[in-house]
């Protein structure tokens, strides 16, 4: 079954009431589907919510995943977001602790190279927010990991709107 | 304008939808509804003395009725006490709407008395689940969860309804109309690919229907019967399609699956194309996986999308309704050419026919031809274990008969409860239920239900003083180490090593009898048939025929644990 494992992103419009995030959670966890990450938040219209899910999962898996979102009340639309283009961004802080000068201006070289905003700044700590993709995100992680002793991380999760006229993620 | 307390509107609701049985045990957080309901004649209220049986009732209502089923039960235990109820629904598709109790609304989460947080509970294993929040969205919600629970695939929607929310006052109206806008279940049918489906029909050497649940929930039995007549391709089902043909029709193979006939399991195996419609290929139909139906192309039909290409590949899926679906193929199915495939299909059947030892004493086959030869307009409900599958294997289901199980969960005590919903529901009909020694004893309190309702149930308990269907596999698989499923080992039994036990307990005559049903004992074939006849006598009363049963009886064929369909044990 591991043949096209990959990423993949899906969109969803639910109805905001209670319990619908449980609800959709729960389809993942009962039925031992990845769930990488899932945020969401009301739209322009306040009885409809929209979440971005990404998961990691096959071809056959994926589809199954996406039928089972459909069949659900509470759900009222699916879009796949695997072959059309979005744009998608997730928001990252990391914090890094006990900085020597040298470290700080490590950091400050990171976030120019990155195009990521120092936002504060103590005696020996710095904040960064990284605003891009979940996948340069995780090489921001890696590489802070391996560059400073002692990290503090928080993302967001991706969140993704289909694109207008941009041919490009 | 007038306005009213939730629990009338409430009353007023199943009114307006045509509800004249509803399923209930109440408590302090129902008592209200309880009162509106008492003041009324036009739907009748049946206090079940178990709220799993309660639900099991009503699901077998609404299997044997066609109608949504209706249960009230109270918050707390009340309410938990329906989960495998509502799981046994959802797994067979069938249609209920649960009315759950729950405490005031500045109580929830506060661990109050009785309070628990059944729409979570029951998330997984219900079609939908909603608590009312406001007295204002009470019709609504109850027009939804009527109109979800009957429509697309069937299924339990749960509605939990807060002590103070029914008691305010608020709108008498009771909507119309239903506008969900993440459900609208499909109802045509793709004609482009049932015409290609049908084209792969008429190509096809050794074609092959496998009919599911869906064709009987449909109630598609009848046309799908003429496309078979007109087709000429042979049929098999699986448990809950069991009727779709009416099974004496020389096209119907039988079942298929674990303990499915050894031609059915042959025809799976040789057939190019498989034409299946209702039917979630479950393990226990498709044996080990890549194996199934290895020469075949494969046609699914199936309301749910969710059901389609998930176990097996699927070359043609169609998302419909059974009984559009197969309306469609009615106008355009051609006869076959299947004369070949259907001789090799008889000499399979000729081969290795389902058949059982005959018995000096009384065996399993005997029982079921009796009721076979004298019941042919009969409701056949099994619980579950190896009689249900005898009873699948043997029972004819023709067209004024119906069967019905706890197919999908496989729900032990589903039986007797089972009996009394489809009594209730068909009071014309002739109800007989099937049960182990073990299953009967798991719900055994309804015999108050049935004897104050006055239902001429006849309960076939066979008695093996075992549970049997575990105790086949310990037989086979386990080395003969019978842990767990002897139902006469308990303190002697330990204390002397097994060399002792008591006398099987409880007396099921004297059971029955106690509670004012008749009870009849059999250990002999001869016994059989005026037995029988002596219970359909009992009018008003319910019957419970006991039939001592040779533990060493066994489900053949079987297919073993893991599995192909064609590597069958046929006999040890």
């Amino acid at each position: 079954m591991d043949n096209n494992m990959k990423k993949r992103w899906i969109s969803l419009y639910v109805e905001n009431q209670v319990g619908v995030l449980s609800k959709i959670s729960g389809l993942f966890s009962a039925k031992s589907y990845n769930l990488d990450s899932l945020t969401v938040g009301t739209t322009e219209d306040p009885t409809v919510s929209r979440m971005t899910i990404a998961t990691v999962s096959d071809d056959e898996t994926f589809e199954q995943i996406k039928k089972q979102l459909n069949r659900m009340i509470e759900v009222i639309k699916v879009i796949d977001f695997t072959d059309i283009f979005v744009r998608m961004k997730e928001i990252l802080y990391v914090k890094v602790f006990k900085c020597s000068a040298a470290d700080k201006a490590e950091v400050f070289q990171i976030a120019e190279t990155f195009k990521a905003k120092v936002i504060d700044y103590g005696r020996d700590s710095v904040l960064v927010e990284f605003v891009q993709t979940a996948t340069k995100n995780d090489a921001v992680v890696k590489l802070m990991k391996e560059e400073f002793k002692t990290i503090e991380v928080v993302r967001g999760g991706s969140v993704g709107i289909e694109s207008i006229s941009m041919m490009e993620r | 304008m007038r306005k009213i307390t939730g629990n009338k509107l409430l009353v007023r609701a199943l009114k307006e939808e045509g509800v004249d049985t509803i399923f209930g045990y109440p408590g302090a957080c129902t008592i209200d509804i309880s009162d509106e309901l008492y003041k009324q004649d036009d739907i009748r209220v049946i206090l079940p003395r178990h709220e799993q049986a309660l639900v099991h009732e009503a699901d077998a209502y609404a299997r044997t009725t066609g109608k949504v089923g209706v249960c009230l039960v109270t918050s707390g235990p009340g309410a938990t006490n329906l989960v495998t109820g509502l799981a046994t629904a959802n797994y067979d598709s069938v249609p209920l709407v649960c009315f759950t109790g729950q405490v005031a609304r500045h109580l929830i989460g506060n661990d109050a008395f009785q309070e628990v947080d059944i729409v979570g509970i029951t998330r997984s294993i219900t079609k939908y689940g909603v608590t009312v929040r406001n007295r204002e969205d009470l019709g609504r919600i109850i027009k939804e969860a009527f109109y979800i629970a009957r429509t697309g695939r069937p299924g339990p929607v749960l509605v939990d309804l807060p002590k103070d929310v029914m008691g305010e006052l608020g709108s008498a109206d009771y909507p119309q109309t239903v506008n969900i806008r993440g459900y609208k279940p499909n109802t045509s049918v793709h004609m482009g690919q049932l015409k290609r489906a049908l084209k792969m029909l008429k190509k096809a050497k050794r074609p092959l229907f496998l009919a599911g649940g869906g064709v009987n929930i449909a109630r598609a039995n009848e046309v799908f019967t003429e496309v078979v007549n007109r087709t000429n391709v042979p049929v098999v089902t699986t448990i809950m399609g069991r009727g779709a043909v009416p099974t004496n029709h020389p096209l119907f193979i039988g079942n298929l699956g674990m303990h499915g006939a050894y031609a059915a399991n042959m025809a799976v195996g040789e057939c190019d194309l498989l034409f299946s419609i209702g039917t979630r290929f479950n393990d226990r139909i498709t044996g080990k996986l890549h194996a199934f139906a290895p020469k075949a192309q494969i046609v699914h039909i199936d309301i749910d999308t969710a059901s389609i290409s998930r176990n097996i590949h699927v070359d043609v899926p169609i998302v419909a309704d059974a009984l559009e679906a197969i309306m469609k193929m009615k106008e355009y199915v051609e006869p076959c050419e299947t004369a070949k495939w259907v001789s090799q299909i008889q000499e399979w059947k000729q081969e290795h026919p389902l058949d059982m030892k005959k018995h000096i004493q009384l065996g399993p086959k005997d029982i079921i031809d009796e009721m076979n030869r004298q019941f042919d307009d009969a409701i056949v409900v099994a619980d579950v274990g190896q009689h249900q599958m005898f009873v699948t294997q043997y029972t004819e289901i023709t067209e004024k008969k119906q069967f019905i199980t706890s197919g999908g969960l496989g729900t032990m005590g589903y039986g007797f409860p089972g009996a009394i919903g489809a009594q209730l529901g068909n009071p014309g009909k002739r109800v007989i239920a099937v049960s182990g020694d073990g299953g009967m004893q798991m719900n055994i309190q309804e015999f108050a239900t049935a004897v104050l309702e006055e239902l001429p149930l006849i309960l076939c308990v066979f008695n093996n003083e075992y549970l049997g269907m575990v105790r086949q596999w310990q037989k086979l698989f386990y080395g003969k180490r019978y842990g767990m499923t002897n139902l006469r080992a308990g303190a002697l039994y330990r204390r002397t090593n097994g060399e002792e036990m008591p006398e099987y307990t409880p007396d099921f005559v004297k059971l029955a009898e106690s509670y004012g049903a008749k009870g009849i004992r059999v250990t002999k074939r001869e016994e059989i048939a005026a037995a029988f006849e002596e219970a359909k006598k009992n009018e008003k009363t319910p019957t419970l025929i006991e039939f001592i049963i040779d533990p060493e009886e066994m489900v053949y064929p079987m297919v073993k644990p893991g599995g192909t369909l064609e590597e069958m044990i046929i006999d040890c």
